[in-house]
């Protein structure tokens, strides 16, 4: 008798055995599932991982397929960054909560624009109205720029940008900030999040149509390439994804099959894969089922390796490595007794870290009623460095490894995001689909679902559906100054009172033409910068050029 | 026999979260309203022509920007000016609760914090539509 046939037999008599002690005893549940609403075993053993192969599925850390990480000695070389997203009000405002997180002990910078600047509007706008500041900073120039760096050295600090529909307008602004810092762009480190197409899914700042779109994407791969080496030319995001309702089989599904449209598009365009392919980055979500969220980290650096060796033939090992930022789940905090919202943090930052992520953000407790406070995001960051210096989980790679849980998690999540990406492929990619609605109709059902599990109480949201108390209204919640629009605009006016008019009316007339040739945009976008046009002169250009996105609206 | 309550689910001002307004629309559906969702970015102005043009009963707005105090009661106002103050409107979102006495005195019937029940939201409207539904 093999080893596999005699655990078959003693599996099979414990399971009777139990299953009629069940009978007086019931479990909880009649099923257990994880957060995403995959049945959960009693208890996995090795007859789960019969046909288990250590080096083809796991491999070792740093090496294909990357299961256990992208780099050999992963946290005991060197910790994840901790970079925690912040900006709101003015560039002054922003600039000084910067220095204050560097000062305790942030290690990478993480911008929040406000709406306008995401959807390419100035402050003076009509549509900015009651935007301004709100959400992010508010960036109409380089001169607001110039100001948010300010006593930054960008050499020194990693900058990650949210930006996307105009990504190639600020990031050209930060390059003319380095340059004025006496700074070179191949010296430069950072990310700008540059992922259009779950703009479309999930998240909503989309300015002009896919091919546009892409066109301006794929540019900024070419020109970074070349020009800003160290630079992180895409956040391939499945955060939003999973904050609009997916599952964590959807969220990693839909952001995979979103970063195989854009090397596909790069290739049309083109490019080498091996060019661009090792600077493409990840960004992921955590949620509370710590090990369903350590397994889907694991299962997209193994799907992702893959189809970069596989199916795109990529030769350099950088190119097959899914690097990843993560965000703690924003969906999953409750605005209902919020001091429990640092527990929630924590599991999921625990999620990350045992998931190898590169960088985290940690949510602060108070982000389901307002941006949050200068206290409440130190809590947010003191959570990441007692988890790094306090827990030991940083101390070895990959511990979770070989768990019987895990790796049939990790397994079965592999499994169902390929019959996603099989399904998209067929439908003839992510444009296709998302034009299609298919995505977005996906994940409404899932969020759809999930209302009614709470709502039905079958999921439990401790102090939102049960264990509440009576509250008194929270205190002492950020406010952004109301006078933040007004502030903006007369910048606004002094700036555009103060500029060489006839060289910004030239470099506009130059980006124009280049819009409406197959050229480079980067190029004569930072021309247009460092003259000081505005970013919503920009992008007034290319929204002439281009037209804008118009969706297709469902529920 | 009582007719269909008639409801439009908008997104005022630039934010794209719209996982609350496409859940609220839904269950409003299945609990047997007639459901319009505006899609986003919509200007009071937009939001206003459709709820008029739709001749709904109903108004709900959902913003997570922070900008509902300068937007829903433009909204509340623009009804006004078209003549159709019957229109409830009540809105949702991440809302600071000090926010909320100043929209109510603008006509903003009531604000649903994170975390309410869609029943809630149902039971609110089915309590408080004005315009008569026989």
């Amino acid at each position: 008798m093999t080893d596999f046939e005699k655990l078959e037999q003693e599996f099979k008599a414990w399971q009777a055995k139990v299953e009629k002690a069940n009978e007086k005893y019931p479990e909880r549940k009649k099923q257990f599932v994880t957060g995403s609403n995959a049945p959960v075993d009693r208890v996995y053993t090795p007859l789960d991982q019969k046909d288990f192969d250590y080096s083809s599925q796991l491999g070792l850390p740093g090496e294909f397929p990357y299961t256990r990480g992208v780099q050999p000695t992963m946290y005991r070389g060197r910790l994840w960054t901790m970079r925690q997203y912040a900006g709101f009000g003015t560039a002054e405002e922003s600039n000084t909560r910067y220095k204050y997180l560097l000062e305790q002990g942030q290690t990478g910078l993480s911008v929040a624009f406000d709406l306008p600047t995401q959807i390419g509007y100035d402050s003076d706008h009509p549509l900015s109205e009651g935007e301004v500041g709100k959400v992010g900073v508010a960036i109409d120039s380089l001169a607001d720029m110039e100001v948010l760096f300010d006593g930054i050295p960008l050499d020194k600090v990693s900058t990650s940008m949210t930006i996307n529909a105009p990504a190639a307008v600020l990031l050209a602004m930060y390059v003319a900030v380095a340059e004025k810092q006496g700074v070179s762009a191949q010296a430069l480190s950072g990310t700008i999040q540059n992922d259009i197409l779950k703009e479309y899914i999930a998240r909503g700042t989309y300015i002009f149509p896919p091919a546009p779109s892409m066109r301006l994407i794929t540019n900024i791969f070419e020109y970074c390439s070349k020009q800003v080496p160290n630079w992180n030319t895409i956040s391939i995001s499945g955060y939003h994804i999973r904050e609009a309702g997916a599952t964590a089989v959807q969220e990693v599904a839909f952001t995979i099959a979103d970063g195989i449209a854009y090397v596909e598009a790069a290739i049309k365009a083109g490019l080498d894969v091996d060019e661009f392919a090792p600077r493409l980055s990840f960004f992921f979500n955590a949620h509370n089922d710590l090990f369903e969220e350590v397994a889907k980290f694991r299962a997209a650096r193994r799907v992702w390796a893959h189809i970069m060796r596989d199916r795109f033939g990529a030769k350099n090992p950088k190119s097959w490595m899914l690097r990843f930022h993560t965000q703690t789940g924003g969906s999953t905090l409750t605005a209902q007794q919020p001091d429990n919202n640092i527990i929630r943090v924590t599991l999921q930052a625990l999620a990350a870290v045992l998931g190898g992520t590169q960088s985290l953000h940690t949510n602060s407790r108070d982000e389901a009623l307002a941006l949050p406070t200068e206290q409440a995001v130190r809590i947010a960051l003191r959570t990441q460095q007692i988890i790094a210096y306090e827990s030991g989980v940083a101390e070895t790679v990959d511990p979770l490894a070989g768990s019987y849980y895990v790796e049939s998690l990790t397994d079965r999540i592999e499994t169902e995001v390929l019959q996603y990406i099989k399904r998209i492929d067929d439908l003839g990619g992510a444009v296709k689909a998302i034009e299609q609605g298919y995505i977005q109709q996906e994940i409404q059902d899932s969020a759809y679902a999930w209302q009614m599990d709470v709502e039905n109480g079958e999921r439990v949201i401790v102090g939102l559906n049960k264990f509440q108390v009576k509250e008194n209204p929270p205190q002492g919640l950020l406010r952004v100054d109301p006078a933040v629009g007004e502030r903006q605009k007369q910048k606004l006016a002094a700036l555009k009172a103060g500029r060489d008019q006839k060289a910004v009316d030239s470099a506009l007339a130059s980006l124009r033409n280049a819009a409406s040739s197959s050229d480079n945009l980067m190029p004569p976008i930072l021309e247009a910068v460092r003259g000081y046009a505005t970013l919503g002169e920009i992008c007034s250009v290319l929204r002439e050029e281009f037209g804008e996105y118009r969706p297709n609206v469902m529920f | 026999m009582e007719r269909k309550i008639r409801v439009l689910v908008a997104k005022p001002g630039l934010d794209g979260h719209d996982r609350g307004a496409k859940v609220i629309a839904r269950a409003l559906r299945d609990a047997g309203m007639e459901v319009i969702y505006t899609g986003l970015r919509q200007t009071p102005e937009q939001i206003v022509s459709a709820a008029i043009q739709e001749d709904v009963d109903v108004v709900a707005l959902s913003i997570l920007s922070g900008a509902h105090n300068h937007l829903f009661p433009r909204v509340v106002e623009l009804l006004k000016e078209r003549g159709a103050d019957d229109v409830l409107v009540f809105g949702g979102g991440v809302i600071p609760e000090e926010d909320i006495p100043f929209l109510k005195s603008k006509g903003i019937a009531e604000i649903f914090g994170p975390g309410t029940p869609t029943s809630k939201t149902i039971e609110f409207i089915r309590a408080n539509v004005k315009r008569p539904l026989h």
